[in-house]
């Protein structure tokens, strides 16, 4: 599994965090959200990078500019827990699966 | 990374829905499901005991370190090989109750399948509390403020 995309992953970085905060109220480009910071432009671009990934941010093309702005459906998913559970049946399953297909490439 | 497992929880029910299409056979997926050495393997537990007929019952522990740290059991009510299983859930020594479980085993195409799981719980808060239990092991995310607006987004 790709630990980069798990959303408890993307969360459980401060400075991630700090990004939810910034565009929670209003829609902000790379660049005005990385002047709040200061870590490296990169940095703060590999972590927009992950929590857009993860669907915790969406992407607005506004002209030339991207906006970056919260994704409001997927932070209730995390606020109902619905995630973590629904994780746990993912790995469940994948298991499963495997588990079967030796089974099958056995017999 | 695809999501394969999808979960359906609409608020102010007291159900839930778990939907899955597995890269397998049908009676392959009916098989974990209903063999013991199967069912141990994925869900990591030691079967006691799995009476895969109508009025049969099962039976599941799990031990770490020699303690005991998981027991589950319950009734199944009906048992249609390739179709259908019925059967009531409880975890042992957890606020969740019993529930009843109605899962629904679908042929897609001679290699794929499908597994529909409707969960009915005792209660609205009963689902929450499931819901709740994988989030304790994960990361513990105790920010005020993040909490604060995750609450408003609601």
């Amino acid at each position: 599994m790709n630990l980069r995309r798990d959303v408890f992953q993307a969360l459980a970085d401060p400075t991630r965090r700090s990004i939810l905060l910034l565009v929670a109220s209003q829609s902000l480009t790379a660049g005005a959200i990385a002047s709040n910071f200061d870590t490296a432009r990169p940095t703060v671009s590999k972590h927009l990078q992950i929590l857009t990934e993860c669907d915790l941010l969406k992407q607005e093309q506004k002209g030339r500019e991207i906006y970056y702005q919260i994704n409001p459906n997927k932070m209730k998913e995390v606020a109902d827990f619905i995630e973590p559970f629904r994780l746990m049946w993912e790995e469940r399953f994948n298991k499963l699966e495997t588990v079967m297909k030796n089974y099958k490439s056995k017999k | 990374m695809e999501q394969k497992t999808k979960i359906n929880a609409e608020d102010g029910k007291q159900d839930l829905l778990i939907i899955r299409e597995f890269d397998l056979p049908i009676d392959l997926l009916f098989k974990a499901y209903t063999e013991a050495e199967f069912v141990e393997q994925w869900m990591g537990t030691k079967v006691l005991k799995l009476e895969n007929k109508n009025h049969g019952s099962y039976q599941f522990e799990t031990s770490y370190n020699g303690n005991v740290v998981f027991k589950a059991n319950g009734t199944i009510h009906e048992s249609v090989e390739n179709q259908t299983i019925i059967r009531t859930f409880e975890m042992e020594n957890m606020p969740i109750d019993v529930q009843l479980e109605f899962l629904e085993f679908e042929k897609l195409s001679d290699e794929r399948s499908k597994l529909t799981i409707q969960i009915i719980y005792k209660s609205e808060k009963h689902r929450a509390e499931q819901l709740k239990l994988p989030f304790a092991y994960g990361i513990n995310m105790a920010h005020d403020k993040l909490q604060e607006i995750l609450m408003n987004q609601k």
